[in-house]
């Protein structure tokens, strides 16, 4: 979550998606270059303006940003992949679908 | 005369070789994977980067910017934090871990079965608390349905008696239960919302065990088809305990990496990991040019991502509970390099 790896992971377990192809597909949607998927200087940036959840260090907390559960839903619409948590809770809170 | 390199056996102990000794163990382990497995050694190349990485004197490398895998974790956290949930949040965290996985100490589906509703419950909680991708894992484990710990007729004394057709049969009589279970399982953690199910070596107790758990993963795909299914495997030869089993036309029996790898593809698993046992009484080195060759042909050919079991006595890693990182890290960065692996 420092970086993007969890996102690329998502590509290989859900789709299948070698990592090549993985990576740049979440760089695509990101808009950021493939080299950048494993900076966490650039990451950092990217995951907060696109609320995807960031890691939070002692003083450094994002209480008031989407994290967890919140990113998954970010997320999923993001990279455009179905995430069943967030499609249970989707259903489970009457939610509306997508 | 030669410097000294301090390098690690199989077992994690150190020990201290010249880089001709390390070259030659490098070409030793590359061909004693040839010769078993009928298949090519590894190229100069190749083994020239092998012997820089095994050569070096830093206590840790890594794989060159940008050149980064992701990192799934079966049997994620320690099991000692006191908070399963916790456990996975340090994962994701504290760890590095792209992909998590909740599992239980006893770590087999039999054994999950009876206690999936605790089970669900916990993969719920996690599931609120993370953000990385979270699975459910267990082993087969396809002998605990023979006795003494389940009803089917233990293969592995049938076998020394010379009761091979009965052997064959309680083998057979053992994975519809198991399929069941996993299916149960994988359903259960389905409506808990996980991301995927994870299936420990696979084929620990031979083709039946590798039969049974490609049979599950294809009713779990069938039934929901965006649930991930990762695959680690018990070893680069599946045991042909029963010797004739076959799933969709394959033979189990005998199947090296690649093979193992084709199977899974059509089954439905969407991360395949091949495992290599390590022999601890060669060095690091050697054990690493033996996986390589071995695992080769399966990442040339994947369709799906391949992310190799490499931890404690696999993968090139030493045999111990604390594996050295100079060790881990020579190991992971060699074969990422040289296999272009998708993850570890």
């Amino acid at each position: 979550m420092r970086t993007a790896g969890d996102l690329v992971a998502r590509m290989q377990l859900t789709r299948g998606m070698r990592l090549k192809p993985a990576k740049a597909y979440v760089a695509e949607k990101l808009g950021v270059a493939v080299g950048d998927l494993s900076d966490p200087i650039v990451m950092h940036d990217v995951r907060a303006e696109l609320g995807l959840g960031r890691i939070a260090v002692q003083e450094l907390t994002y209480p008031d940003h989407p994290g967890a559960m919140e990113a998954k839903f970010r997320i999923a619409e993001l990279l455009d992949v179905p995430i069943n948590c967030v499609a249970r809770f989707r259903e489970r809170a009457g939610l509306p679908a997508t | 005369m030669e410097a000294k390199i301090r390098t690690r056996m199989g077992d994690g102990w150190a020990a201290e070789m010249t880089a001709s000794e390390i070259k030659a163990d490098l070409e030793d382990g590359t061909q004693a994977a040839a010769k078993r497995a009928k298949l090519p050694v590894l190229g100069d190349d190749e083994l020239g980067h092998l012997l820089d990485i095994f050569s070096s004197r830093s206590r840790f490398t890594g794989v060159d910017v940008g050149d980064e895998v992701v990192l799934s974790c079966d049997g994620s956290g320690n099991a000692d934090i006191g908070d399963r949930v916790a456990e996975m949040f340090l994962s994701e965290r504290h760890h590095g871990a792209d992909m998590v996985e909740l599992w239980h100490i006893d770590y087999s589906y039999k054994a999950i079965k009876t206690i999936v509703t605790y089970e669900a419950q916990f993969m719920k909680n996690v599931q609120m608390a993370v953000t990385v991708p979270c699975n459910y894992g267990a082993m087969p484990d396809l002998g605990r349905y023979s006795q003494p710990d389940g009803p089917i007729a233990n293969w592995s004394e049938l076998m020394p008696q010379g009761r091979i057709e009965e052997a064959r049969a309680a083998q057979v009589a053992a994975i519809d239960p198991l399929v069941a279970d996993i299916v149960h399982v994988a359903e259960a953690m389905h409506q808990a919302g996980a991301d995927g199910m994870d299936f420990d070596t696979a084929g620990a107790a031979g083709d039946a065990d590798f039969l049974a758990t490609l049979t599950a993963i294809r009713r779990i795909r069938d039934k929901y088809p965006d649930m991930g299914a990762a695959m680690g495997m018990a070893g680069e030869l599946t045991l042909g305990m029963h010797g004739q089993l076959e799933f969709e036309g394959t033979r189990l029996a005998g199947l090296w990496p690649r093979e193992q790898m084709k199977v899974a593809e059509k089954a439905g698993v969407t991360i395949f990991g091949p495992a290599v046992h390590v022999n601890t009484t060669r060095s690091v080195a050697w054990n690493v040019a033996r996986a390589i060759t071995l695992v080769k042909p399966c990442c040339d050919e994947a369709t799906i991502p391949i992310h190799m079991n490499v931890g404690m006595g696999v993968g090139a890693v030493p045999m111990t509970p604390y594996p050295p990182v100079d060790a881990v890290s020579r190991a992971s960065r060699a074969l990422v390099d040289i296999l272009r692996l998708d993850g570890l």
